[in-house]
Parts: structure tokens; C-alpha cells; sequence
């Protein structure tokens, strides 16, 4: 299978995804090429040349592919993927918005999300937020995938540089302009690129008790996180959501505190490595799905956890 | 301003969804309105009592049960509904020519959606729509302002808020912090029955379903493994050591 990869950057440097999805791309094929459409994107070109299984790297470098705008990029890459067999972007926002528009203008269904690869047509995705999988098979032309990037690794070996060839196809866009981007001040990592996340629930009460919660996730480097209950409460704001209708999450580790694990939490975090309960209540649902549970006041777990860890140099 | 929200009726997002002979057994469960779509229903809500010449067209495809999705969604203020009559679970380029049939034939100037529908998880019919009409698109919106001839859409993505402007027409496609649905009033329900739901059989509309993917099997995820207690907080931390978990 001759497979395109799309890459994702903000014209300096690659976004890590972008290695998850070359990996995902070699499970179906012995190679990839990859797509670099921006302005003045050279050197993510050529970083990406020597990742080890890209074949060639294809370059839209002009002012109009600046922003990543859909409305001509995927009209660049549907001319591009004719001559593949497979497209494939990473399933975060930026290749949610990028690919579906790119798989109706060559007419073929897309299958999104893919957490595994079978063969070149069967495939494993999350449905329901995850309470179900589903096995696809997808038969289309042209296969337009994206990959659950948390379920395949990223790609680090090098390789001597291949390739990269210039596509000197200029899309114009009136449509749509771009305004400004406001990145989230925080010194915190990304939720759903977090390795670490702790994340309350309605146990703490109130927001000011929230608050507590900082000292530790910093301690650990780690984003944090919140159930509906708690954002609905008013403890913080809503991009803090976790759950079937807010973000979907598997880090490494996930310490849930003062949360009882409702079935639309649950969804959006028990695929995480590892999981840490504290709660009050013995019986709460969240014990059942966690590797660790402790049942206790989390006003004194959390302070001695953050000194024992401490004590034993586990943190900083 | 004629604007098009499309509405999918899903399994309750509060209920437990199971699987039954291979197939999600959807007897006896709770339907609801997808809560993206309730939040594309609030905004153009919204949009018409800032502008009254604002008209509101909702339109779900599927079996008859729709016509109940679509009621709610009239008690809560859109104009007049329309249901594409269909048995058959459509995948979204196939809900993407439907409503592309349908904006044309309803001069519609804005398309205002769910980002995704909670069951199938897909998120791409507004996008797929969007390159079917050859219209700009905004996904994942968490704030709309409307102007004339262009549509200021800010866009929830990774790691921070991303602001376009779109010309008009265009397609957007709603996240959570867009706004708070609000509940339908009873006398807006009673008076939602007399407002016009067309129905429509898919096979008048000419749209083609692909053939070309299947479903070959639905399954429950791999049970996790935990339950193991501790009794202290020195215990706890040792078992986060023996597993390797932490950063450092």
C-alpha cells in the first residue's frame, strides 16, 4: 500500500503526533511518504525526512498553507492522495478538522479514531466514548484514517535524509481567514498529552478547596483534570472536563480524587496505564476500575501523600 | 437568515450502553437528543432573538422515532423540522449529501451542528459538509459572533483557542463551552405540536449510501483489572513506586 501521512506543525517544529501516525502508517505499508503543507515549513521538512520508514517528504511551502485552513489545504492534499492508497492524520483536533473534509472530496467514507490495524481494511475504534469497540471493515478507494495517537508509538529512530520534493500547487482561500490563536497560559501540560493527570470530583467541596489539588499535580508535572459534577458545580472551568462529553485521556498515571467514577467519567479515563483512587465512600464505583484505591478523608490523604512522595524523593 | 441544524437522536449519554448478539442492544434505553446538537439548537436559538428574521430549520435522519427528537427540538424554539424517513443507520458522507440536498434546497446561509454525535463518535459530517458545498467551516466552536457577511468563530483546539473569520455561508460545528442548553417551558411544548414536521422518504432525496464499509463486529472493551486496596498513604506510595508510574 503506497500510504500519505499528513503532517502536523506550526511551521517550526513537528507535532509529536505526527511520529504516532507514522507509526500507525507502517503497520499498513513498508513506508510513508509525508505531507508538509505551511509557510516557510523547510526545516519540519527536513526533520521529518530523517524519521526512519518516511520514504519522501512532500512540501506545499507557501503563505495561503500558512495557518492550516481546511478549506485549502484539503483541497492540496485530496489532489496529493490520488495516487495513494491511504491518507492518514492524527485524531486530535487538528486532523479531525483536516480529514473528514478531505475524504468527502474524494467521496470515501473515513473511519476515525483507529486504535488498531488489523490488515489493510480491518480496523478497531472506540465508540460510545469507548464503552464499546467496533471492528470496521472499509473496502473504500482511498483509505482515510485517523489514529488515536495514545494507541501506537511515537517514532524516534533516525534514518540519513530522504527526499523532499516541492509541490508548487498554490490553493487560494477566500473563504476563511485566520484571526489569532490564544494558547492556554499554563505552565501545566497539555490534558490529553499529559503524562500525569490528577483530577477531582465533587469531594472537594468547593472551588477555593479545588485549589489543593495544584500542589501536587505540579509536584508530579502533571495536568489536571475534573468530573462533570465538579465543573457543573462551578469548582473550575469547562476545558477541565473529563469524561464521555469532555476530553478523552489515557496517561500513564491518573489519581482520581473525590471521584465516585460515573459511567460518563469512566468513559473518558479508563484506558489510562495506571489509576489511583481516593475517596471517602468504600463502595464508589471508581475502586472497581482503579489499580490502587484508598478509602479516607482526601483533605488528609492528599497533604500526606504529597509528603510521603516527597519523603522518598519521588517528586520534586 | 435561514439557518439548518441538524439533530441525532443517541442512546441517553447517563445509560450504560450494552452488547447483545454482537450488537448494541438498544431495547428498552433511554433517547435523547446528541448534547452537541442541543448546543447547536441553544445557539441559533440564540441567534433568532437577537434577530428575529432569523428562521430555524431542524432536520434528523432516521427511523420515525426522530419526529419525537425533533418535536423537543421545536419546543425549544427552532421554526419547523424536517425527517428523512429511513431504517438504515447511515455512515456521515452519507448524512453530509443529505444535508447538502438540503441546505441547497433551503437557501440555508448557516449550518450550525454537533462537533460529533456521542454515539458513533465519528466527528466528521460537518466537515464532510462543509467540502460538499464548497462552504468555509468552523469546528469545535466555543464562541460564534455573527455579523453580516462573516461569521467570527473561536475554535477550541489542543492546548489553546484558535479565532477564524468565515464568510458566509458557512458550516460550524459546536463544543461544550459554547453555551448551557436551556429546558423547553411547558406551553412551548404544547405549542410545538403545531408547528410544521415535514417527513421526507431518503430515496426522494437521490443520495447514494457507500457499501464499502461494514461493521463487522461490536464488542465491550477488555475488563480492567483493579480493586486492590491500601490501608495507608505509605502504602500507596509504594505501590506507585513498584509500578513505575511516577515522572521521576
Amino acid at each position: 500500500m503506497k500510504i500519505l501521512v499528513i503532517a502536523e506543525h506550526d511551521n517550526h517544529t513537528i507535532n509529536a503526533a505526527t511520529e504516532n501516525v507514522i507509526t500507525a502508517g507502517l503497520s499498513l505499508g513498508d513506508g510513508v511518504d509525508v505531507l508538509v503543507a505551511g509557510h516557510q515549513c523547510r526545516a519540519v521538512a527536513e526533520k521529518l525526512s530523517i524519521l526512519k520508514g518516511v520514504n519522501q517528504v512532500l512540501m506545499a511551502d507557501h503563505q495561503v498553507y500558512q495557518h492550516h485552513l481546511p478549506e485549502n489545504c484539503a483541497k492540496l492534499i485530496a489532489q496529493q492522495a490520488s495516487e495513494y492508497d491511504a491518507v492518514l492524520g492524527a485524531a486530535n483536533t487538528f486532523g479531525k478538522n483536516l480529514l473528514p473534509r478531505v475524504a468527502a472530496l474524494l467521496d470515501v467514507e473515513q473511519v476515525s479514531d483507529v486504535i488498531e490495524i488489523q490488515s489493510e481494511t480491518i480496523y478497531k475504534r472506540p465508540i460510545y466514548a469507548g464503552n464499546i469497540i467496533q471492528t470496521v471493515e472499509n473496502k473504500e478507494r482511498i483509505k482515510v484514517l485517523t489514529i488515536r495517537t495514545t494507541a501506537f508509538a511515537g517514532q524516534q529512530v533516525e534514518q540519513d535524509p530522504v527526499q523532499i520534493l516541492d509541490l508548487d500547487t498554490v490553493i487560494d482561500n477566500t473563504q476563511s481567514r485566520f484571526v489569532g490563536l490564544e494558547q492556554t497560559q499554563s505552565t501545566r501540560p497539555d490534558l490529553t498529552a499529559a503524562k500525569v493527570v490528577v483530577s477531582g470530583g465533587r469531594g472537594f467541596q468547593n472551588s477555593e478547596n479545588f485549589t489543593l489539588i495544584e500542589k501536587l499535580a505540579d509536584a508530579l508535572g502533571a495536568a489536571i483534570g475534573a468530573t462533570r459534577a465538579a465543573v457543573d458545580a462551578g469548582f473550575v472551568a469547562n476545558d477541565y472536563q473529563i469524561g464521555q462529553t469532555g476530553k478523552i485521556v489515557a496517561p500513564e498515571l491518573y489519581i482520581a480524587i473525590g471521584i465516585s467514577g460515573a459511567i460518563q467519567h469512566l468513559a473518558g479515563m479508563k484506558d489510562s496505564k495506571y489509576i489511583v483512587a481516593i475517596n471517602k465512600d468504600p463502595d464508589a464505583p471508581i475502586f472497581q476500575i482503579a489499580d490502587v484505591g484508598i478509602v479516607g478523608d482526601l483533605f488528609e490523604i492528599l497533604p500526606a501523600l504529597e509528603e510521603a512522595l516527597k519523603k522518598q524523593n519521588l517528586i520534586t | 437568515m435561514i439557518i439548518l441544524v441538524p439533530v441525532k437522536r443517541v442512546i441517553d449519554p447517563y445509560v450504560r450502553v450494552r452488547v447483545k448478539n454482537d450488537q448494541i442492544d438498544k431495547t428498552n434505553l433511554n433517547m435523547t437528543m446528541n448534547p452537541f446538537d442541543e448546543i447547536a439548537v441553544e445557539e441559533a436559538i440564540r441567534m433568532k432573538e437577537k434577530n428575529p428574521a432569523v428562521e430555524i430549520i431542524l432536520v434528523s435522519v432516521g427511523d420515525g422515532d426522530c419526529q419525537e427528537t425533533l418535536r423537543h427540538g421545536l419546543a425549544l424554539g427552532a421554526d419547523r423540522a424536517i425527517h428523512v424517513a429511513t431504517e438504515n443507520e447511515l455512515l456521515p458522507l452519507a448524512i453530509a449529501k443529505i444535508l447538502q440536498v438540503m441546505s441547497e434546497k433551503n437557501n440555508v446561509d448557516l449550518v450550525l451542528m454537533g462537533k460529533q454525535a456521542i454515539d458513533g463518535d465519528h466527528n466528521q459530517t460537518g466537515q464532510m459538509l462543509a467540502a460538499l458545498l464548497d462552504w468555509p467551516q468552523g469546528t469545535f466552536a466555543s464562541q460564534v459572533d455573527l455579523d453580516k457577511a462573516e461569521v467570527r468563530v473561536t475554535r477550541e483546539v489542543d492546548g489553546g483557542l484558535e479565532t477564524l473569520a468565515l464568510k458566509l455561508p458557512a458550516v460550524l460545528t459546536t463544543d461544550l463551552r459554547l453555551n448551557e442548553p436551556r429546558y423547553a417551558a411547558l406551553t412551548h411544548i404544547m405549542k410545538a405540536k403545531n408547528k410544521p414536521l415535514e417527513s421526507i422518504p431518503l430515496e426522494a432525496l437521490g443520495v447514494e449510501a457507500t457499501d464499502k464499509q461494514k461493521i463487522l463486529k461490536v464488542e465491550l472493551p477488555p475488563v480492567r483489572q483493579g480493586g486492590k486496596m491500601v490501608s495507608s498513604v505509605d502504602e500507596l506510595v509504594e505501590c506507585l513506586a513498584q509500578a513505575q508510574v511516577l515522572p521521576l
